[in-house]
């Protein structure tokens, strides 16, 4: 840690390397895990728990766990571990719902083609982008013909049978992708000099704000009849969707609203400065500021909005939760809900998480403080 | 000065304005000719920002005409925004648009409210930036700049819409002494082209060199307003004494 004692000249003074032990993983390690006594206690301390979960949650898991039976007592006969049969059994159940054998090839290709229409709009770098987009927008009208069916020599499902993981990502997407510009909307109506335009869009925010997500999904499940003409059949699907999208617009209104809100007004002055009008200055000043501010909290309505998709159980819609529910009620796999639970909360981590790690992404790319 | 007979480009006529009940601007009258340089002073709270922003609408008179190019500025204004373009404005507070670059901050305007070809947008606003002398900034981001440089953006930004005037709002009271300097000398070069300028600052000595007339502002009214040589060495008011005793002796 000493160094030689050197004098230089005062302006000469070359840049030293910093003492060993203070960078690199070694300082660390000695900065984080053992700057103290009882810091060192704590994590060896912390190091033998983590074995004892590890060995314990790998032997229930993995080592005694059964993958192949068919119902639960035989399960029990080949190891005491967890009985993944139940999953495997009702796999297809829990990605399909109950969408025709034959048929889910369609699904599957939807979710390809999504994939491919979801790419230039989440990776603004992406080549070719200004073609991509244009697949982008006729992507929803080749999705709903393809899962719909009807035209084409495609035969017609009806949605009561959609179900599981496909249901979710329906209206997840669909209500994320259409409240996005709903709340950009309502946003923007929200701050307005146009007296009426400000009030329609409060009242929409606050109402649908202060009421709970169940009690409109009750009433797209039944009033919704009462107001509509008699004899028009609205798809229930549709009607949940609309209703999701609704709930979740209200909140990214006021996520956008509080990123408006934060930009300086000098940005406004010198927008008004140089001659730009509302619009303008909205499309190129206002939102593509506020939007980056507000891309956590957007992000984290999409992800609450994702996992309220499992409330449509209550009206009759099997999303995986409402499968799993389903599985647990068959006298074969009585009482196995940690399995299932486990596997309902993998299947919604995945996209959860993807999404957060998305955003986080998304905010650093977008940021253009350093350098 | 030699304005006799050039045209008057922004003229204010009896102009009043209140924030709230607070009587901010009081009986103003002006007539600024083409090319001419005003300096505007007075201590803080003396309405000389609210002044020249009232020139370009940012601030809203409430009695008494303003007209810019002929133009009157009342309520009924329809074409705000191209009367805006042909007024420049740089701030305190430099107001760059941090999430485009230096050069899409100069491009903006002239591509969409002069409806500029992007390429021909991109040419001008290098020019403009070889100017103010950044022109290897144009591709980073407001941020990652000084305070001078930004300031020089600003500039910059506002001249590439070709203003036939240009209000500066104390340019240089946001930054470090040793950038003064650069924002300075860039306002002059810019004056030596025989631009309109009406500029609220506190740098004496750039009024001394660059102003055909300076005007002392307090509470609101025009309390006085002469050639630079004859507001310096002989003010007649008792406030303007006060003042410039206050901002030369320190």
């Amino acid at each position: 840690m000493v160094f030689d004692k050197q004098n230089y000249v005062p302006g000469t003074h070359p840049d030293l390397p910093p003492p060993p032990g203070t960078v690199g993983i070694v300082g660390w390690v000695k900065n984080n895990l053992f700057s103290s006594l009882s810091n060192s206690i704590l994590t060896i301390l912390s190091l033998y728990l983590l074995y004892l979960l590890i060995q314990g949650g790998l032997s229930w898991f993995v080592v005694d766990a059964v993958v192949n039976a068919n119902d639960k007592p035989s399960c029990r006969k080949i190891g005491d571990g967890a009985c993944w049969a139940v999953i495997v059994k009702r796999f297809d159940q829990f990605i399909y719902g109950f969408y025709p054998l034959a048929e889910r090839w369609r699904i599957d290709t939807s979710f390809l083609l999504l994939l491919i229409a979801a790419a230039p709009l989440l990776y603004p770098d992406i080549k070719f982008r200004k073609y991509m987009l244009i697949f982008s927008c006729l992507y929803p009208f080749i999705a709903f013909i393809l899962i719909k069916g009807g035209v084409f020599n495609l035969l017609m499902i009806e949605t009561n049978l959609f179900g599981g993981a496909m249901l979710t990502v329906i209206i997840g997407v669909t209500s994320i992708a259409c409240s996005l510009p709903l709340g950009i909307l309502l946003a923007l109506g929200r701050q307005s000099r146009l007296k009426l335009v400000k009030l329609l869009s409060v009242c929409f925010i606050e109402f649908m704000r202060g009421v709970p997500l169940i009690t409109l999904l009750f009433v797209a499940s039944t009033m919704l009849n009462y107001f509509l003409p008699p004899g028009t059949n609205f798809n229930l699907l549709i009607r949940v969707i609309i209703m999701m999208t609704f709930f979740s617009a209200a909140y990214i209104a006021e996520v956008i609203r509080g990123g408006i809100q934060a930009i300086p007004k000098g940005q406004y002055e010198a927008a008004d400065a140089i001659g730009l009008t509302y619009w303008q200055t909205t499309r190129f000043i206002t939102l593509p500021q506020a939007l980056k501010i507000s891309i956590p909290g957007i992000v984290n309505t999409f992800i609450g909005l994702y996992k309220d998709t499992t409330l449509v159980v209550i009206i009759g819609l099997l999303d995986p939760l409402g499968i799993g529910r389903a599985a647990l009620a068959d006298t074969k796999w009585n009482g196995l809900s940690t399995e299932t639970y486990l596997f309902v909360a993998v299947i919604f981590f995945i996209s959860c998480f993807a999404m957060s790690r998305y955003s986080l992404w998304l905010e650093k790319k977008l940021s253009t403080d350093h350098n | 000065m030699n304005s006799k007979n050039k045209k008057n480009v922004i003229k204010i006529n009896e102009m009043h304005k209140w924030f709230g009940s607070f009587h901010v601007l009081k009986n103003i009258n002006l007539e600024v000719s083409q090319g001419e340089r005003i300096v505007i002073c007075g201590p803080s709270g003396s309405g000389k920002s609210t002044l020249i922003r009232c020139i370009n609408r940012l601030e809203v008179h409430q009695q008494g005409h303003i007209s810019v190019n002929d133009v009157e500025l009342s309520g009924d204004l329809k074409n705000l925004e191209v009367i805006r373009s042909d007024v420049g404005m740089v701030f305190q507070s430099f107001n760059l648009f941090p999430h485009l670059s230096v050069l899409e901050n100069c491009t903006l305007a002239p591509i969409w409210v002069r409806k500029m070809p992007k390429r021909d947008a991109d040419e001008l606003a290098m020019e403009y930036l070889e100017r103010v002398k950044i022109p290897e900034q144009a591709k980073k981001f407001p941020g990652q700049l000084s305070g001078g440089q930004q300031q020089r953006v600003a500039i910059a930004r506002a001249l590439c819409m070709k203003p036939k005037i240009m209000l500066f709002d104390e340019p240089t009271s946001a930054l470090d002494p040793e950038m003064i300097k650069e924002v300075l000398d860039t306002m002059i070069e810019l004056a030596q082209t025989g631009m309109t300028m009406l500029v609220v600052t506190h740098e004496m000595g750039f009024a001394k060199k660059v102003a055909d007339r300076v005007i002392f502002m307090d509470e609101g009214e025009i309390i006085e307003q002469n050639t630079p040589k004859l507001f310096f060495t002989k003010p007649t008011n008792d406030r303007t004494k006060l003042f410039l005793s206050q901002i030369l002796n320190h």
